[in-house]
Formats: C-alpha cells, structure tokens, sequence
C-alpha cells in the first residue's frame, strides 16, 4: 500500500496523478488464457474484443499481459481457431 | 493613472453586460430567468452586432449552463454566466463541482427569493443557499460596484493564488432593473486590467513534471476523478486555503483597480461609514447599505453616534476586518435579507456573533430579518432598527435577539 | 471517406485506455472504448458522464485515460462537450489555440442519457454543437447497483424492477433513444455493438468526422447485471442482433442504412432468430421462461418485429 500524501502535496483541482498500470488486476482471475501459437492465425479477434488490453500484438505473435488479464474468457470464447485455453490457475 | 470614463445610464443587469463586454470573455453560457434576463439579453445584442468575438451558447437550462462554463473553463476559456433564485438552485450541484475543479468561472447573481411560492423580487436566500460551496462571494451596492466588480472577480478568480470560481451579487430589481448613471472605462483598459487566462501549473508525475492545468490533447490530464475516503478531504482541504488565500487577493485587486478608475470599495472586502467612533451600528450587505447610509447621516445630525458597515465580501469571510471596524461599537445590529429557519438566526448574523465570541467586552449583536421577497425596506424601516440599537444600548436590555423587519402580524 | 482498419497495424499504437481499470471482467463497456480510441484521427477530448466507465477509470489518484478527460456530473455530459467545444471554437477564433480542431467525444452509460441526460443531449443536438456521443447502453444503472433505466428492456430484471411474483420484471419497453436522436435531425446516428467491431469503428469514425452533432448507440453487455457469463458478452451481443433485438443502422441526413450482420439477415429473413434465443443464456430474463410469464416473451417478440419491419421498410440499401 503505498504511502497517503498530505493535502500541500497533491495536485489542486483533484486531478489524477499515477496512472492504472501500477495496479495489477492479474490477480483478480480464476482461470488464464493460454494461446496455442501453433493454432494461432493472428487474425486478433483477440485482441479487438479484450476488454483490458491484456492482449499484445508486437508486429510477430499474439500473447497474454498476465499483469492485467482478468480472465474473463472472451478471447478463448470468440477465437475462431480454439488457439486459446482457459484453464484453472 | 486615471482615464477618461464615459458616462451611461445603465441598469444593474446591463451593467454586468457591459463589464462582460470588455473583459475578452470567451464563451458566455445563459437561461433566462428573471431579474437576471437583460443580462442575457444585452449581451447577445453584443454578440449579433459583431461587437464581441464570444461563443454564445443558449443553454436549456442553468444546470446546464453551468455545466457548459465548467466544459469551456477546463479547457483554458475565459467564461461567464449569470442566473438567480432557482435558476442557482438548479444549478446547485454543478456550484460545487466547479469549485472543486478549481475553475474562475464569473457568474452573476441577481438576488431574487427563492420559490415557492414563486416570487421574482429580490432577497438573498439564493447565494446564501450556497455560501459553502468554495465559490467567491461579493455583493455590490449599485450598478457602478456592478461594473467594476465583475471586472476585477475575473482577476480574483484566476489568480494564481486563488483559482476559485466568483459569484457578484446585485439585488433583484432594485439594482438589476434602476437605470443609474456608471462611469465605463474605456475598453483597451478593461482589456489590459484583466489580461489573457494564464492557466497555473500542476506537478504530474506520469507527465513528467510540471503542466499547465487544462485539458490539453498534448498534456492528457484526467479531471473529476472518483475520490474515495482516502483523499476527499485532502481536496477539500485545498479548497480552504484558496479561500484564504483570496483575502489579500480581493484588497490588492481592489487597490490595483481604483489606480486605474478612481473607485474602490473600502479595502475591497468592507466598506465603513461613522464606524470611527461610533456606538450602534449595522452590518449589511447590496443595495440596502445606501438607505441605511443615509439614515445614520440623519441620525448623526441628531447627535446619535451611529455607524454602518457594508460587507462587500462575504465569501471569503472578513472576520478580522469586521472585528476590527466594529471594535469600539457596543451594539451591532446584523441586517440579513434571508430567513433564519429553524437557525438560531440568520447567516450574516451567526457569522458574526462568531467572530466576535472571544473580543473582550462582547458586543451586544442582534438580528434583524428584512426584506424578504423583496419587501421594500425603507428609511422608516431603518430608522426603526437604529432606535432599537439604540434602546439597547441605553437599557441594557434585549428584547429578542432576533426579530423580523417589516412583515406585517 | 471510407476507413481503412487493419487491426495489425493498430494493435502497435499506443493504448489511449491503459490496463488496470477496475471495470467487470468481460465488460462491454471497456471493449466498446477500445474499439472506439483506435480509430481517433487528431486531437481528441473526452467527456464523461458518471457511471461504471468514469468511476472505474478514475479511482484517485489513478488514471487509465491517455488523453484528456474530463467528468463533470451524472446528466451533463452533452452539455459539458457543448462548453468544451463552445470555449475552443472562441480560442481559435481569437489565434489563442494551439490546434486548429479537436475531437469531443462524450461516453455516457443509458442512465445518464436516456433518462437524466435527455436534456443535456436534446439542447446540444439543437444547438448543432461538433461533437461525438457515445451511449454505451448496459441498459440499467450498474454502477449504482442494476436499478432499471429507460433503457431495460420489457421483463429485465432488475434491483428496481425484481422479478416478482406479481410483476415480472420491467413492465415498459426500452426507449427508441436513438429515433429521438434521429428525430432532432441531427446529421449522423448509428447503433453499433463491439462484437460487430469493424462496423463500430466504421462508424465512430464518421460520427467523428461530421460537422455537427453525432449519436452512436452502443450495446454494451454486462455479466454482472445480465447475469451471464463474462465469456460470452461479445456472443451476448451478436444475438442480439441476430433476433434483431439490437439491429445495427445509421441514419446520415435522413437516410436510413442497414449495416453489416443486421443487413444480412435483412437481405436473407431465415438468419433471423427468435429472440429467445437472445434471452435464454440470460439470468436477468430467467423467470420469463416460467409458464405464467411467457406472454412478456411474446410482447417481446412482437415490439421486436414490428420495430424491424419498420426498418425494412424505412432502410434504403436493402
């Protein structure tokens, strides 16, 4: 938990000042992805219909941010190919 | 270095307009409502006839002309707009946030009684309603104050040390619809005193330090996040000390403007008249003070040392201004033109029966209620309240503490 | 004006949304803004009515936004956009403005548009204000707790409409928020849903790019007030508008378009569905399936079918 700061130390007007990538909602997950990049056709449906941008493509394969994946499911639910797995952590 | 100034005959209402008229406003957000109307209404001629480059925007309701204000001060816009009685009630929620999002958003008050039943005469029961809502709050007692105060509140409020929204009061009908005659500076000065909006600087760490405080495609800053218990009053907490802060920035201000113009209004927070050595007194606020001014003049005539303090500031609170006029006063009288309702007296009065609580001797201060939907409160009326001080102060005794004005058994 | 999406490409930018908003997972919400920030095309500000979107972005002092944003207060997001636009158009009218244009994009959930934000949008619309609004329509009030909006559709369960055993559910239809949209003429609405993702973006893309008010009604499926897997929200959706529950149109000046899947079922009647189908893998339509409560089924049916006649018969690309 990081330290609370006084009130002549935060911005005025109550404007934010870390951004939501120091919070980790990986752990909020039962299940994990795990894509099979044999069977991957790289079409990124994946990718479109993540809600946490916890798919990353970088230019050659597709793979899972586990820092943030909720493990929703929806990206093993729509990949046409069944490339992606849920399976229990 | 005092300019030349042109005489017109003005209302309170167009007063304001003109004042909105030189101040290179940006964007003047606005739903009528009467007395506030020719506001409005003078400055869309302004607009129509090419004579100001402001966005006009005729909102669907305050709720949402105040919302637009906060959209247009956000981005970096100079911004102003004007309502009164329900149309500030409507607007309530949006009063806060503005504040809270530390924006120097001008609005007008024109005093008006809050409904129901409906009733478009002035009383200030309106910006009472909201006087802890971090917002600025200077009542003015004729349309020359009008004028120049709007001009100097776009200064107070985007000043770095204040970055608060104002609020310039003007009674309902007495002030908003009385032609009186108001010296007009000449626009390249209005321009120069208030200058461009400078937006303050905020530290941010994901940006890498110091932005200004806008939204800014450049500079992506997230405005009216969610607070949990953790920081809300931390927030708050900034809030106060911008208050404070505008205390020192309404008198220098007030200073600054009377160089160029010749008008100042007391020290910009209080203004006294016969408070020297005065032994009765009242406190009041807007267009009242002119009749009790001129009822102490009278009552001086008689040998009754008598004396008026005219809160121009209410909002940040003068506590050590006030203490210190009324110092040697033995009775203060506290005019409030809002009702107490179930409060142990009405605002102006429990602020100041406040302040006072530690002076030693006490003063005796009481309470007059008056003027409610705008119930005419007249030199009689004045004078009543004076021999009522006056009673008191050679008695010793109070009847009540408080008591209302003019309202008929 | 046709856009090219060619999502390889777009999946190297850089997020405007970053991970670790606190949204649902499997929220339709969260994939609707993904899809919309990819297709920006220059400066952009974004407004936010107050809802699960704004609230689970912002947790102070934490931000997912990576470009300007601003929340004002629950229903005034179309009039916030409406300042916004208002103050940069006089900034650059006086040469004291960076850009010479910037997108406005408000997002605001069914509650704070369908029912307290109705006025806000309708005085922005009349006003012909530039800017984008995008309703992501979970149809009920989830942030505050799944109480029905004008936007649950008929027999939705809800906190505030429970499935009783005297009253099943919400007994008024869903409001045609986007007919009152096209009905202030402004010159471009659509409804999209985030399953359909190139027709979302194609669209977004053009309510970004017309001069004037535009209204972009997305379907946002929600597990948690939905009761329905956080799986399956992207099929939720794709059901909708295969029973034609959700048909997928835009209105540009006036002329009515089908667009992708609900123009194919348009053009071949057996891909229609009933919309059963639609409401069975939902929990929050659950009790409609009991025998004292299908006739709500059948009201249903028959709003949805006459509401798509009247498109077959208004759409001029069929």
């Amino acid at each position: 938990m990081s330290e609370l700061k006084g009130w002549r130390e935060v911005p005025i007007a109550g404007v934010c000042w870390k951004l939501s990538t120091e919070f980790k909602t990986g752990d909020w997950r039962t299940f994990k992805p795990i894509i099979d990049q044999n069977k991957c056709i790289k079409c990124l449906m994946c990718w479109v219909y993540c809600p946490d941008e916890a798919i990353k493509w970088d230019g050659e394969k597709v793979s899972v941010n586990y820092d943030f994946c909720k493990g929703c499911g929806i990206c093993a639910n729509e990949c046409p190919v069944k490339a992606i797995e849920m399976v229990l952590e | 270095m005092m300019v030349k100034q042109k005489v017109m005959g003005l209302s309170g209402d167009e007063a304001v307009a003109w004042a909105v008229k030189q101040c290179d406003v940006d964007m003047v957000a606005a739903y009528p409502i009467t007395p506030q109307t020719i506001i409005v209404e003078r400055f869309s001629e302004f607009v129509a006839n090419g004579e100001v480059e402001t966005e006009f925007v005729a909102c669907e309701s305050e709720h949402s002309a105040l919302s637009a204000c906060v959209g247009a001060a956000a981005v970096g816009a100079r911004t102003f707009t004007a309502t009164a009685a329900n149309g500030l009630a409507l607007m309530w929620e949006i009063v806060y946030i503005a504040s809270s999002l530390r924006l120097p958003i001008v609005m007008a008050i024109v005093n008006r009684a809050l409904s129901g039943p409906i009733c478009i005469h002035c009383d200030h029961g309106d910006s009472m309603g909201c006087r802890d809502a971090s917002w600025i709050q200077l009542y003015c007692e004729d349309a020359q104050e009008v004028y120049d105060t709007v001009i100097q509140a776009f200064r107070i409020g985007e000043h770095p040390k204040v970055q608060l929204p104002v609020m310039v009061m003007l009674d309902g009908f007495v002030l908003s619809h009385t032609l009186q005659n108001v010296k007009i500076l000449p626009d390249e000065v209005v321009k120069e005193f208030v200058g461009v909006r400078k937006p303050v600087e905020v530290e941010i760490p994901y940006l890498g330090g110091k932005v200004p405080l806008v939204l800014d495609p450049e500079k992506p800053l997230t405005f009216g996040p969610l607070d949990l218990y953790n920081y809300y009053y931390e927030h708050k907490m900034q809030q106060h000390e911008a208050m404070e802060n505008a205390r020192e920035v309404i008198e220098t201000i007030n200073e600054e403007y009377s160089k160029i113009s010749g008008r100042k209004y007391g020290n910009g927070l209080i203004e006294t008249y016969g408070l020297e050595d005065a032994e009765i007194a009242t406190i009041v606020l807007g267009s009242t003070a002119g009749t009790v001014r001129s009822v102490v003049k009278q009552l001086r005539k008689n040998g009754i040392k008598a004396g008026v303090l005219r809160l121009r500031t209410f909002r940040p609170f003068p506590a050590k201004e006030i203490v210190e006029a009324l110092k040697n006063v033995k009775v203060i009288g506290v005019l409030d033109r809002s009702g107490p309702f179930g409060g142990y007296g009405a605002p102006v009065f429990l602020e100041t029966r406040a302040i006072f609580y530690d002076e030693d001797p006490r003063p005796v201060i009481v309470n007059y209620v008056y003027g409610l939907g705008g119930r005419d409160m007249h030199p009689g009326l004045v004078k009543q309240v004076y021999d009522d001080l006056q009673k008191i102060l050679e008695t010793g005794k109070i009847e009540r503490h408080i008591k209302f004005i003019g309202v008929r058994e | 004006m046709s856009l090219k999406i060619n999502l390889k490409e777009i999946a190297l930018k850089k997020p405007l949304i970053l991970s670790g908003h606190r949204l649902c997972a499997g929220c339709g919400a969260s994939i609707i803004v993904r899809q919309v920030l990819s297709v920006l095309r220059g400066p952009t500000i974004l407004v936010n009515a107050t809802g699960c979107l704004e609230v689970a972005t912002t947790i102070y002092p934490y931000t997912s936004w990576q470009l300007p944003w601003i929340h004002n207060a629950f229903e005034n997001a179309a009039a916030t956009a409406s300042g916004i636009e208002a103050g940069i158009k006089a900034m650059i009218r006086k040469g004291r403005y960076k850009y010479d244009h910037v997108d406005v994009i408000c997002f605001a959930g069914d509650g704070g548009t369908y029912d307290i934000g109705i006025q806000a949008l309708s005085g922005a619309f009349e006003r012909g204000h530039d800017f984008l609004y995008i309703l992501y329509d979970n149809e009920a009030y989830m942030n505050t707790g799944i109480q029905r909006s004008g936007g649950t559709p008929l027999g939705a369960a809800t906190t505030t409409s429970p499935a009783g055993t005297v009253i099943p559910g919400k007994t008024e239809h869903k409001k045609p928020i986007a007919d009152i949209a096209v009905a202030h003429r402004i010159p471009y609405v659509a409804t999209a849903t985030p399953a359909h993702w190139a027709d979302l973006m194609r669209k977004v893309r053009k309510g970004i790019e017309v001069n004037g008010p535009a209204f972009i009604h997305a379907f946002s499926p929600c597990p948690r007030g939905w009761r329905t897997p956080a799986g399956k929200s992207i099929e939720i959706a794709k059901l909708a508008v295969d029973t034609c529950f959700f048909p997928l149109w835009e209105c540009e000046n006036g002329v009515w378009k089908l667009t992708d899947r609900s123009l194919a079922v348009a053009r071949n009647p057996k891909l229609k569905k009933p919309i059963e189908e639609y409401l069975k893998p939902q929990g929050r339509f659950r009790h409609l399936f009991k025998p004292e409560n299908r006739h709500v089924i059948k009201e249903l049916q028959e709003r949805v079918d006459r509401i798509w006649e009247d498109l077959l018969k208004r759409c001029e690309n069929i």
